[in-house]
């Protein structure tokens, strides 16, 4: 009995492995930074394009986040294994723009006969991604910007109605949240420097350095030890010191959004991208809203700068491969898929005409999707400025832990702000230079 | 007297050393040679060029207050985690050596955290020292804040420099056993009639004459602080926090593999290889002529 069931596999097999050549499909390989539950959301979407079509097959493999992905992509680059596509977000774009190391999607998608609308996508988005020409040289995928998450119910107990709009406001919130016995009014996270710092920046229109925050060529410098964002920072500290703000980290124990969903904290500052998951993850009985990062009184508020990753082509890879990236791109930017996307995580929609007809589907107007809209209002407050339309520093992962050691340390050791931020604008600056050396005599793209 | 046995076909015994030879080149000095190379270049990250810079590196290096601190840092490291190793090892040595009850199951049992994966020890020391759930953190439940790992530098390296001094007991407790087993009994038991107690004897007989693995141990031991200590403190503390737990092997890694400066990153493994090989000479020089293995 068994040995017959055996002998039927088996022939069956070969059968399997006799036919596949004919109808072979390429394989090639995506990676991306994403672990947990987006990362199951994004093999969905690589189960649901294999299953679209039957001469590509795309492999996803998850690096778990952003930095790791960045490196491992480098390190199979050097020793040409490579992925066709890797997901590389805003820290990591400079270096890769300089190093020619991808094929422009621009280029990719003509080439292979797809015609995709570039002036539809988001401008936000295009600012990041694109060359000083205005040509987007990855393709957008998942984008997001920093919100303000608050505990509706605790709120409430304390007398506030609606969504706190100014950190004045908040400071209120916090400090009567703090007298009616809540332990943690604001979860902090020092090394969320993205939310905290290079946002605050952007909505407040400070520059973070110089020649337009790098845009204007390499030699740009570091500025953020002289705007708001020194003043912001004493005042994290004296937050943190009254006890209004709780640190909140992974080497702490729990996270800022473990405390918030928990109901442990009753604020917290999180990519929009969060949405999506705090709504799965909420504790029973923990009720939350999203608004835009409040603003100082007394400013005005400008566009906060786009989040997360783009999509990279990259070199080194047979043309039948290319044709299975421009196939997938091609899958992605597909309105349905698109809308999909956007819902089941929480990123915004990637192009106007997408965001558009999510809002004439009323997709916006009823929990759990209520709130995410804002995170548009935000992105567009303002058209994207000299300081709001991103950052383009070199090696800008290097300088973004300066400025979260220099946040840790003020907040840890009770360094000076003015102190901690000019020693960080100092190495920041050394890195730059370097990274000018590095790439001597090149011009950003 | 010499005795010698000498190949007479000139042939065999370079194919005989090279399997061997050929992996040490593949596995070692071919990495070394590129770290060399970059180290007196300015390397590209994603690679597809290259900068000539002299010594440029190594002075940015020199001239960096923060590198001075992680130097420092690792020679505390070496010589607390070195120091406390080597001696609860010994102190457990002695103690088995004495053939009280139980010795045969602890002369096992000891040995057994030289087994364990040091990511693996991590984890499981990063929880029981964790300041809110852990075994040590019921402290904080006595006298708030008084243990804090996760903010305070001080605490974090002083986590980690336990794990690493617990992970090498048993590596030390099997040396320092062999060598108090090899010490004549009836010199043991002379001192004994003598009417020395068991510390004396420790102290004035077996101490001098386990001189030579003390040392050798000394010398492994800091070896392993400088290289070894990179599984722990990622799983541990990542650094952190504030790059206070930064020895000089794991800023290698921070500074080339997340901050991408492929060149500084090379020009300090040049730096604390020399160092490393710094240490051995001293070994080779200075104990092996010294000590007599019988």
């Amino acid at each position: 009995m068994k040995t017959t069931w055996l002998l039927s596999a088996a022939l069956a097999a070969t059968a399997l492995t006799a036919a596949s050549p004919a109808a072979a499909a390429t394989k090639f390989e995506f990676w991306y930074g994403l672990s947990g539950d987006l990362s199951e959301r994004v093999q969905e979407m690589c189960s649901r394009f294999n299953a679209s079509q039957a001469d590509y097959e795309i492999v996803c493999v998850s690096q778990e986040n952003y930095e790791n992905n960045l490196q491992n992509t480098i390190a199979a680059f050097r020793a040409n294994k490579q992925p066709t596509v890797t997901q590389i977000s805003d820290g990591g774009v400079v270096d890769l723009m300089l190093s020619g190391a991808f094929v422009p999607v621009r280029e990719l998608m003509e080439k292979n006969g797809y015609t995709i609308d570039w002036s539809n996508y988001f401008s936000g988005i295009s600012s990041y991604f694109s060359t000083s020409k205005g040509e987007l040289l990855a393709m957008p995928f998942n984008s997001s910007t920093a919100m303000f998450y608050y505990n509706t119910d605790a709120l409430k107990a304390v007398g506030f109605e609606g969504a706190p709009q100014t950190w004045e406001q908040v400071e209120k919130i916090a400090t009567d949240l703090k007298a009616a016995g809540y332990e943690c009014p604001i979860a902090f996270d020092p090394t969320g420097t993205w939310q905290w710092f290079e946002q605050f920046s952007a909505v407040h229109n400070q520059p973070i350095a110089s020649n337009g925050n790098g845009y204007g060529g390499l030699d740009a410098v570091v500025e953020f030890n002289k705007g708001k964002f020194v003043d912001q920072l004493t005042w994290y500290k004296k937050m943190v010191d009254a006890g209004l703000m709780v640190h909140k980290s992974k080497a702490a124990g729990q996270t800022a959004n473990e405390a918030f969903t928990a109901g442990e904290c009753q604020m917290s500052s999180s990519s929009i991208a969060d949405h999506g998951s705090f709504s799965k993850q909420a504790k029973e009985g923990v009720h939350w809203d999203v608004t835009v990062l409040p603003i100082w009184e007394g400013t005005e508020r400008h566009n906060s700068l786009v989040g997360g990753a783009a999509l990279w082509t990259l070199k080194g890879k047979s043309e039948e491969e290319y044709k299975g990236a421009a196939a997938f791109y091609n899958f992605i930017a597909q309105p349905i898929e698109a809308q999909h996307w956007s819902t089941i995580t929480g990123y915004i929609p990637v192009t106007n005409s997408g965001f558009e007809a999510m809002m004439a589907d009323g997709f916006y107007d009823a929990p759990p999707y209520k709130g995410r809209e804002l995170a548009i209002q935000s992105l567009t407050a303002t058209p994207p400025g000299e300081y709001t339309r991103g950052i383009r520093l070199g090696n800008f992962g290097a300088v973004r832990q300066e400025v979260s050691k220099a946040m840790q340390s003020v907040i840890f050791d009770g360094v000076a702000p003015q102190k901690a931020l000019d020693d960080a604008a100092a190495r920041s600056n050394e890195i730059l230079r370097k990274f000018e050396q590095t790439y001597k005599g090149q011009q950003l793209p | 007297m010499e005795r010698r046995a000498v190949y007479r076909n000139k042939v065999l015994p370079w194919l005989l050393i090279g399997p061997q030879l050929l992996l040490v080149l593949v596995f070692f000095y071919w990495p070394t040679s590129q770290a060399l190379y970059w180290a007196f270049t300015l390397e590209q990250p994603w690679g597809g060029g290259n900068l000539w810079a002299g010594l440029d590196n190594f002075l940015y290096i020199f001239r960096d207050d923060r590198y001075w601190g992680t130097v420092l840092r690792s020679a505390f490291y070496a010589l607390a985690a070195t120091g406390l190793s080597m001696l609860v090892a010994l102190t457990l040595a002695s103690f088995v050596d004495r053939a009280l009850k139980g010795t045969k199951l602890f002369q096992s049992v000891f040995i057994w955290p030289y087994a364990i994966a040091a990511p693996a020890a991590g984890v499981a020391f990063r929880f029981i020292f964790s300041p809110e759930a852990g075994l040590v953190g019921a402290i904080n439940d006595i006298w708030p804040g008084i243990w804090d790992p996760a903010t305070n530098g001080i605490h974090a390296l002083a986590m980690v420099i336990v794990c690493h001094a617990w992970l090498g007991i048993g590596y030390n407790f099997v040396f320092f056993l062999a060598a108090l087993q090899m010490i004549p009994r009836s010199i043991n038991e002379a001192g004994a009639m003598d009417g020395a107690r068991p510390f004396r004897r420790m102290l004035d007989l077996q101490l001098p004459l386990i001189a030579p693995t003390a040392f050798f141990l000394l010398i492994m031991n800091i070896i392993s602080s400088f290289t070894d200590s990179f599984g722990l403190i990622d799983t541990m503390t990542e650094g952190g926090p504030i790059g206070q737990t930064e020895v000089m092997v794991y800023k290698i890694y921070v500074d080339g593999f997340k901050g991408l400066d492929y060149s500084g990153a090379a020009a300090q493994s040049i730096i604390l290889m020399l160092l490393v090989i710094g240490l051995t000479f001293v070994q080779f020089k200075w104990v092996e002529r010294r000590v007599h293995y019988n």
